[in-house]
């Protein structure tokens, strides 16, 4: 072989290994990805949280048993596939969280301080919040996502949110359709879903609430939301605030139609 | 109005509770009541205060115009009143080292109310662009920029453009994604300078 042939070889050899490193790359993510299906750690969640469900809390030592998420009280079963929804008893669309938390302070007794404090765990301090979402939305896995818009608050809370979701602020000009406004999109190498069509937010929406490898700890919805903000610069959204109910009902609703599938596992 | 036609009005509303509903109020409304409650739901915490929700006219406009991009003259004015921000460098070189230039683009911390005013701040390009060829953890949301000025020629008149670009994007694109690092105050001169040579420096990996 001719010197400048040589040269071009070793050159396309260097490109091509540059090409197979970067699928290789690809491919073993996706491979740790499907790893990380077998076994969930969101069970001991699950499973701790239907023991806080049936156990006599709060000042009045009652359970959960009596809380109604919407299709009845006490019942569990399917009910997150259609929240958030509005809740005549406390005129307003309430979210898992937010019902959660309604309850523990109309039932139980608990101030709405208490009520909504430790909303994100950390090892050294377990969430019952996040016991208690793992354990009802595990409840509605396989079922499919209806959230309802008949009333007209329902229909507030979503126009709301969409506002919220292309809402550019702070000093770096975020808002929630920076990254989630366009199809086939990646931040570094994490695949970021479209979430305002409904592929996107199908596929988004329904593998939350979510065991994160990196932090040992499963998330909520609640906390996706948070931990967003503050990549984008905002300050803290407070744990189920109105624009966090108005957020996750456009959110939400931009799933229907999809199998609800959590929790879920993620890196 | 007559006092029948109120009335009935009012019954109507009464009825449909619905006069509160998205279907009665116009786009502006919405993003007011938007607004509005995103203030009472969120709260200052370490260095990201409240004010970050208060909006700039470029803001305001490329969010009520954000789904279908803005129309040709509202673009225009974004761009114009962008492009009046941009300021050259006090010492008047747009080039500063591609080696620092290549670690604020990798770095993607500073300004959140996890960081503190010490925390080292990024540009965090990677994050959305290509830049170099070794660094294959690079996001797509952003054009690739490798062979940045290989491309465009190593001139001058790139180097300004890309001064430019990086201290206020919207100048020459409106509602680009991309932050105003020089206009918001994100980056200093001296890591823009840096930014700049990372693209347009012929010894920058980006140019390789």
């Amino acid at each position: 072989m001719r010197p400048r042939r040589m040269a071009v070889a070793a050159l396309a050899a260097v490109s091509f290994a540059t090409v197979v490193f970067a699928q290789n790359a690809a491919e073993e993510i996706e491979k740790y990805r499907q790893a990380l299906q077998d076994g969930n750690p969101a069970e001991l969640w699950e499973a701790r949280g239907e023991g806080l469900w049936k156990t006599p809390r709060g000042p009045n030592k009652v359970s959960f048993e009596r809380c109604d998420l919407g299709l009845g009280a006490g019942v569990v079963k399917g009910a997150y596939a259609h929240m958030p929804r509005y809740f005549p008893d406390a005129d307003r669309v309430m979210d898992l969280e937010t019902r959660l938390v309604h309850c523990m302070v109309t039932q139980q007794g608990y101030t709405p301080e208490d009520a909504k404090r430790n909303p994100f765990g950390s090892s050294d301090r377990k969430s019952d919040m996040e016991a208690l979402v793992a354990y009802v939305t595990s409840e509605s896995k396989g079922v499919k996502m209806d959230v309802p818009m008949r009333h007209a608050k329902e229909r507030e809370a979503f126009a709301l949110g969409e506002k919220m979701f292309f809402f550019r602020g702070g000093p770096h000009d975020f808002s929630c359709a920076t990254c989630h406004g366009a199809d086939d999109q990646r931040i570094r190498l994490q695949d970021l879903p479209n979430l305002t069509k409904k592929e996107g937010a199908q596929r988004g929406y329904t593998t939350w609430p979510a065991y994160r490898v990196s932090q040992g700890e499963l998330r909520t919805f609640q906390w996706r939301l948070y931990d967003c903000f503050r990549q984008q610069r905002f300050p803290e959204l407070e744990f189920a605030s109105d624009a966090s109910i108005a957020l996750t009902s456009f959110l939400a609703r931009n799933a229907n139609g999809a199998a609800y599938n959590a929790p879920a596992i993620k890196r | 109005m007559r006092l029948d036609r109120m009335i009935a009005l009012a019954l109507a509303c009464g009825v449909l509770a619905s006069c509160a509903g998205s279907t009665q109020q116009t786009d502006d409304q919405l993003r007011a009541k938007a607004l509005e409650t995103m203030r009472a739901s969120f709260k200052e915490r370490g260095i990201a205060k409240l004010d970050r929700l208060d909006q700039d006219e470029t803001q305001a406009l490329c969010s009520k115009f954000a789904t279908a991009g803005p129309p040709k003259d509202v673009a225009e004015k974004i761009e114009r009143i962008n492009l009046a921000t941009i300021k050259a460098p006090r010492d008047g070189k747009y080039m500063g080292d591609w080696k620092r230039g290549e670690q604020i683009a990798q770095r993607g911390t500073g300004f959140q109310w996890s960081d503190n005013k010490d925390t080292p701040v990024g540009a965090n390009c990677y994050a959305c662009h290509q830049l170099s060829k070794a660094e294959i953890s690079y996001g797509t949301i952003g054009p690739s920029l490798y062979n940045f000025a290989k491309v465009r020629g190593f001139t001058p008149e790139m180097q300004k453009y890309a001064w430019g670009k990086v201290y206020n994007a919207q100048a020459y694109s409106a509602c680009s994604n991309m932050p105003r690092f020089g206009h918001n105050g994100i980056l200093n001169e001296q890591q823009m300078q840096d930014i700049v040579a990372l693209l347009m420096d012929p010894q920058s990996p980006v140019n390789q």
